[in-house]
């Protein structure tokens, strides 16, 4: 009996092998990798790792140089990763990690040193190399075509064909059926992309790497948008997968996740490896101290907050996302002078559309919003800015900031045509550049003048001429979303500082963000929110991690 | 889905030392093209004109003595000068016209139907108040922004709410405008003797109307200036400028800076079209008294080409419409001296501009440090 | 079927129009079969300009320059044909020149990054510079286009007549080309890596797609498709080549194209919808509708301009504008159209 179904008949297709012994799939299957515990318990000998068992080394690299101009990425790196390991990439934003591991997968070319893969020493000329040779990625940004299904997504680039040219999509979505079970991992492939949630969409971005034949696979920062329990589970797959014979380099910033899964870490330190430790010999202030080369006080102090009175007051919001369906919904909160309320949730769950909405930027479906006495909710930005509402934006670069223009300009952004930075219409360029060089001091940005263009700015001193405009009003409400996302660790403490600094300050500060260790470590008051809507609220002090973890995911 | 930027973040920095300085006063990307490769230009104008004698070689003429006759017919010869001048005029508006829209990003290329509306019109209304003198010729100047503007308005509108993009509806208003404007001189607005001779005009503006020149110097050329020099000032000096430089730069930002993205958008087609329009009123007032449909000629289209040669520098469009106006000014005479059609004028530039816009400066140009995604195209998608 | 339920209201559009094509067709038989002739006519270089249109910008290429494309390839053909005698010597070189026309297209937007708009508008530009210049009046073609005329299908009344019967192999062929990009396009693995490559290239790219060389590829070849329709016009549907003779007709492609949602066949039904205006404006023309007279009054001049041979020249044009205004954010063009891609980007 023919298979209908010609595959192209390379290796890729036949996806990652795994061996005897972990064919089973069923209810218990998904308890074992629901804890993190579980694959500790596996024998040696199927775990491929572990203490005196050495595997086949799957990935050399020698003195891996990657510079961008001026900026060396990556320098005089060398690494190894034996088979049945999981290796830790750790470093913070901007340490190079990510040019790291595009180089491995092809998608950058090294500027020295050799990238072995299996001994094999060829240059990886392309995405299509890598995947030849063994290795599969899962990108922090996933790589899936929006509009198209899962099946299309997974078959793209080594597509199910009759007679080498029709596609065959039946076969694609026996082939996601089977990948499906066989890794545990549940998804419908006739469903188009952009509809499934966050994390089912990451779900499709691994199998999509383990489609093809992977023996070593690569994960950048995949817990990024993930629940805590989603997170438990996916490091259960990462430890199932490495058993089964696949190694894993895994980049995080995260020690939490280091610690509870891998067996090696690297640590990155601008552009340079810093240190190499076996896990269990390290811990988390170890780990950070390497991370950033001095002392770090894992979390900021304050003074206890004295809120005084309601400044902001959101009842019953309704907003609608980008494909007009509700996004928040239900949505009620108060803040007060004084305090910092945290707005827990992971990432699409109405976070991006209240905050836009409350900065004018977007259509308020129904509900409403007060500034004090001033009804908000029609109001467009420019209205809410003068009104004394400050907006550090999730995007920085595309609402953020203009790159093109200097520091000085952006500094104005939101002020541009006020006095005294504009008389009459006309622009008082000395003005303006006095105010930037002032807040270029206070704010520590780091750069070569205040007419430097902002896009050629890092990350995090970016950031800070963000959160420079937007507390230098001294405003009423502060609304900071994902205020540290992609900053360097020095940078964060500062950004934190000054958030404090507000409050103290008086004003009221809306802090949303998904990195639930900045909202343990800095709110007064924590409001969980889900599925567009505020689930429970409750004091800083109170707060325990799990439990909000567990809100987070819907479990209320 | 994250988010997905399309734009290159910037590469990891080493944390010490930080990139070189840029200066970039006033700030916008098409500014920046302008500042920095005038040199650029003017090896890329000689390619291309050495191409170009290639091509006349070709037509069994020495190309040497052509670009001279030219330079001669256009700039030598008694009155070639005010001639060149005052075809200079509506091509420095023609080219302002694009450029303002291109500031915000949109891609003006009416200037053909523009300029008609704004020539109709102000021949008209410069024939019906030229009684009251030089009043008349003003009003008609208005009339021509006015009906100029009302086009471009038209586009920024359909462009602001519904999504049309500019390329398509300023091309398709090109074709309605020439058929409008057909109509009226073939119908209501036909001059007496257009009738009975069978060429499609309007009655000619009385002498009090028309304009004229100051010194050797035609006023339409120094309107056109004064223009020039009021555009660059207004995009880089004031906080209207500000606002239209950033929607070109950074659209969600604009929005995030509470800048009303929608009413830029109208007025910097609206304001583009208009100096369009001026143009056509004051080729009906200064130069041919009256409204004919051939006034235009490429006069729009050319428009497309100074603003693409001025890098979108409202004061560049000076030389590009010299540049251009010598050229057009030269091409009857060169037919005259050396039997070439005037079209080599058409291809000429039309090299030009290829070897301005290509290769190297394209790449230099549109892949700047930071932003890498080129200012036009961004328009198509949203 | 659940193909038939998926489709349902494109199918009741679909049997609405030919119900109601041939119930004019019958009722009014004096003026309906030359006009949906006309429609037919007007129609057929619009399908091949729009469907370089969707192959260019499906993998994410705007082409403004199918204007240029076509008036380079009419002009080339034309007089490659009067020079050297031959017929095929001209389609070829209309043909070739279109794809050279792509190709440069191509090069400069994918490989150097050139603004795409730009792009377009300079190729134009070009165009119209080379094709007015190099032109010599008085050149005769050496033959016209022969016709193909379809045995049995040309018998259908008002489609084969249209259709099937008294057209060139080019039309056919439009025909054709409509049904092939469209089959290729959702059904075969070029189309799944090409709409890949226009929405989300970086996804191509990390699957092992090669995206500048498909963009290239796609974006030259496309333009054999406007060099088709350049010749067209000016071997087929006239036998003259006259400076600027595709007078705007590669704008209302796009046009088409972004109305037909960069669908291929809903196109092709757009392209048909705008010959028809153009055969209706002919045709109000020609009736010799208007006011006699001198007219008077405000309705009276109202009614003698939207009746004048000029304006209603100007029905398909403003249709465009009418037709694109009320298909705002209705239809969505694929996600990376006009940006360039670089490599690892994320």
């Amino acid at each position: 009996m023919s298979d209908p179904t010609r595959h192209e008949g390379t290796p890729e297709s036949e996806g990652t092998p795994h061996p005897a012994g972990h064919g089973d799939t069923g209810a218990d299957h998904l308890e074992r990798v629901a804890t993190t515990d579980a694959a500790r318990e596996l024998p040696p000998e199927q775990a491929g790792f572990g203490e005196g068992v050495i595997g086949e080394v799957l990935l050399d690299i020698q003195h891996l140089s990657k510079s961008f101009g001026p900026v060396h990425a990556n320098r005089d790196i060398t690494i190894n990763v034996r088979r049945g390991e999981i290796v830790a990439l750790l470093g913070e934003n901007g340490a190079g990690k990510s040019t790291l591991v595009n180089q491995i997968f092809g998608l950058i070319t090294p500027d020295t040193g050799t990238v072995s893969v299996k001994g094999d020493s060829t240059p990886i000329k392309d995405p299509k190399d890598a995947i030849h040779r063994g290795i599969g990625m899962v990108h922090q940004h996933f790589q899936l075509v929006p509009v198209m299904t899962v099946a299309e997504n997974l078959m793209l680039g080594h597509e199910t064909t009759k007679g080498g040219i029709v596609l065959d999509i039946e076969g694609a979505r026996t082939m996601v059926r089977e990948l499906s079970q066989r890794h545990g991992l549940a998804v419908d492939p006739d469903v188009e992309v952009d509809d499934l949630p966050v994390g089912t969409q990451q779900r499709v971005e691994i199998l999509k790497a383990l489609s093809r034949r992977v023996d070593l696979l690569i994960l950048d920062e995949p817990t990024a948008v993930l629940t805590p329990q989603e997170t438990d589970e996916l490091l259960g797959v990462m430890k199932e997968l490495a058993a089964s014979g696949t190694s894993i380099v895994f980049i995080t910033h995260k020690l939490r996740e280091v610690l509870a899964v891998s067996d090696r870490v690297y640590v990155l330190r601008q552009g340079a490896v810093v240190g190499e430790v076996a896990t269990k010999d390290t811990d988390a202030t170890g780990l950070a101290t390497m991370m950033v080369g001095r002392e770090v006080v894992l979390s900021i102090e304050k003074d206890a907050a004295t809120p005084k009175e309601t400044v902001l007051s959101i009842h019953d919001l309704m907003v609608k996302d980008d494909r007009d369906l509700t996004a928040v919904d239900g949505f009620s909160l108060e803040v007060r002078a004084g305090e910092i309320v945290g707005v827990a949730g992971v990432e699409g769950n109405g976070q991006r559309e209240l905050v836009e909405a409350l900065a004018g930027m977007r259509k308020v479906a129904s509900g409403q919003m007060t500034l004090g006495e001033l009804d908000l909710t029609r109001a467009n930005p420019h209205e809410t800015h003068h009104a004394g509402v400050g907006h550090i934006p999730e995007d920085r670069e595309k609402h953020g900031l203009v790159s093109a223009y200097s520091i000085a300009d952006n500094l104005v952004l939101n002020e541009f045509d006020q006095a005294p930075y504009a008389k009459s219409g006309v622009r008082q360029f000395s003005v303006v550049r006095e105010n930037a060089e002032n807040l270029r001091e206070e704010f520590d940005i780091r750069s070569s003048g205040v007419m430097q263009t902002a896009g050629s700015l890092s990350g995090g001193n970016k950031q800070k001429v963000v959160v420079a405009r937007e507390m230098s009003f001294e405003p009423k409400l502060l609304m900071a979303a994902q205020p540290t996302r992609g900053v360097d660790v020095g940078s964060i403490e500062f950004i934190h500082r000054r958030i404090v600094e507000a409050r103290d300050k008086g004003a009221a500060v809306l802090l949303v963000s998904a990195e639930l260790d900045e909202i343990l470590s800095l709110s007064d008051r924590i409001a969980v929110v889900h599925g567009g809507k505020v689930v429970a609220e409750m004091d800083g002090k109170d707060a325990d991690r799990t439990e909000i973890g567990r809100l987070m995911a819907g479990d209320h | 889905m994250s988010d997905t930027t399309t734009e290159k973040a910037a590469p990891p920095p080493s944390g010490e030392e930080p990139p070189e300085e840029q200066q970039s006063r006033g700030g916008a990307l098409a500014y920046l093209i302008a500042h920095q490769s005038a040199v650029v230009i003017v090896v890329a104008l000689v390619i291309a004109l050495l191409i170009g004698a290639v091509l006349i070689r070709l037509q069994g003429v020495n190309p040497w003595y052509a670009y001279e006759t030219l330079i001669r017919e256009a700039l030598v010869y008694p009155g070639a000068f005010t001639r060149t001048l005052q075809k200079t005029a509506p091509l420095v508006l023609t080219g302002l016209a694009v450029v303002l829209p291109l500031r915000v990003g949109l891609f003006n290329i009416g200037g053909q139907g523009q300029f008609v509306a704004g020539a109709i019109m102000g021949a008209w209304v410069a024939y019906l108040t030229s009684g009251a003198g030089i009043l008349g010729a003003l009003l008609g100047m208005l009339a021509g922004i006015v009906f100029g503007g009302a086009v471009g308005a038209l586009v920024g509108v359909l462009k602001a709410y519904r999504g049309v993009h500019e390329v398509i509806s300023t091309i398709m208003l090109n074709y309605i405008v020439a058929g409008v404007t057909f109509w009226l001189v073939v119908g209501p607005l036909q001059a007496e003797r257009s009738k009975t001779s069978g060429i499609p005009q309007t009655e000619a503006i009385p002498e009090s109307a028309r304009i004229g020149s100051i010194a050797g110097v035609p006023v339409g050329f120094i309107i056109a200036v004064g223009l020039a020099v009021l555009c660059w000032w207004m995009l880089s000096r004031t906080t209207m400028g500000f606002r239209f430089n950033t929607v070109g730069a950074n659209k969600s930002a604009a929005g995030y800076a509470g800048i009303p993205i929608n009413r830029v958008i109208v007025m910097s087609l609206a304001f583009g079209a208009g100096l369009a329009g001026l143009g056509g009123a004051l080729e009906a007032e200064g130069t041919l008294h009256r409204f004919e449909p051939a006034i235009v000629g490429s006069l729009g289209f050319d428009g497309i080409t100074i603003a693409l040669l001025a890098r979108a520098n409202p004061i560049a469009t000076l030389p590009a419409a010299f540049l251009v106006g010598i050229l057009r000014t030269g091409a009857a005479g060169l037919q005259f001296s050396t039997g070439i059609a005037p079209e080599i004028v058409d291809l000429l530039l039309a090299l030009i501009l290829l070897m301005v816009s290509i290769p190297v400066l394209g790449k230099w140009i549109f892949r700047s440090r930071a932003d890498k995604v080129s200012v036009a195209s961004t328009s198509w998608g949203s | 079927m659940t193909w038939v339920t998926k489709n349902r209201t494109t199918l009741v559009i679909l049997a609405a129009v030919v119900v109601a094509a041939y119930v004019f067709y019958y009722a009014a038989n004096d003026i309906a079969p030359s006009m949906f002739v006309a429609a037919w006519g007007y129609a057929i270089p619009l399908v091949l300009a729009s469907l370089v249109g969707v192959i260019g910008e499906r993998s994410g290429v705007v082409n403004i320059g199918i204007e240029g494309q076509m008036l380079i390839a009419a002009f080339a053909g034309f007089f490659a044909a009067a020079y050297s005698g031959s017929l095929l010597v001209g389609v070829l070189s209309g043909v070739g020149s279109g794809l050279i026309a792509g190709g440069f297209l191509a090069w400069t937007t994918v490989r150097w990054r050139m603004d795409q708009i730009i792009a377009g508008v300079v190729l134009n530009i070009v165009a119209t510079g080379i094709t007015s210049f190099y032109y010599t009046p008085g050149q005769i073609l050496p033959s016209l286009i022969p016709n193909l005329d379809i045995p049995l299908l040309q018998d259908i009344p008002l489609v084969g007549e249209v259709f099937f019967s008294g057209r060139s192999w080019i039309a056919s062929f439009a025909i054709v080309a409509a049904v092939g990009v469209h089959l290729l396009l959702f059904h075969t693995r070029w189309g799944l890596r090409t709409r890949a490559v226009g929405e989300y290239p970086s996804a191509a790219d990390t699957a092992g797609v090669n995206v500048e060389r498909l963009r290239l590829v796609n974006v030259t070849l496309a333009g054999s498709l406007a060099g088709l329709a350049g010749v067209y016009l000016s071997m087929d549907a006239s036998s003259t080549f006259e400076r600027g003779m595709t007078a705007g007709r590669g704008f209302l492609a796009l046009a088409i194209m972004i109305m037909g949602a960069w669908r291929p066949l809903r196109a092709f039904a757009m392209a048909l919808f705008f010959g028809f205006v153009n055969a209706v404006a002919s045709q109000l023309q020609q009736s010799g509708l208007g006011v006699s007279g001198e007219p008077s009054g405000f309705l009276e001049w109202t009614l003698a301009a939207i009746t004048s041979p000029q304006i209603l020249a100007t029905l398909p044009y403003v249709a465009v504008l009418v037709l694109l205004g009320l298909a705002a954010g209705r239809v969505r063009p694929p996600g990376a159209v006009g940006q360039p891609y670089v490599k690892g980007d994320q």
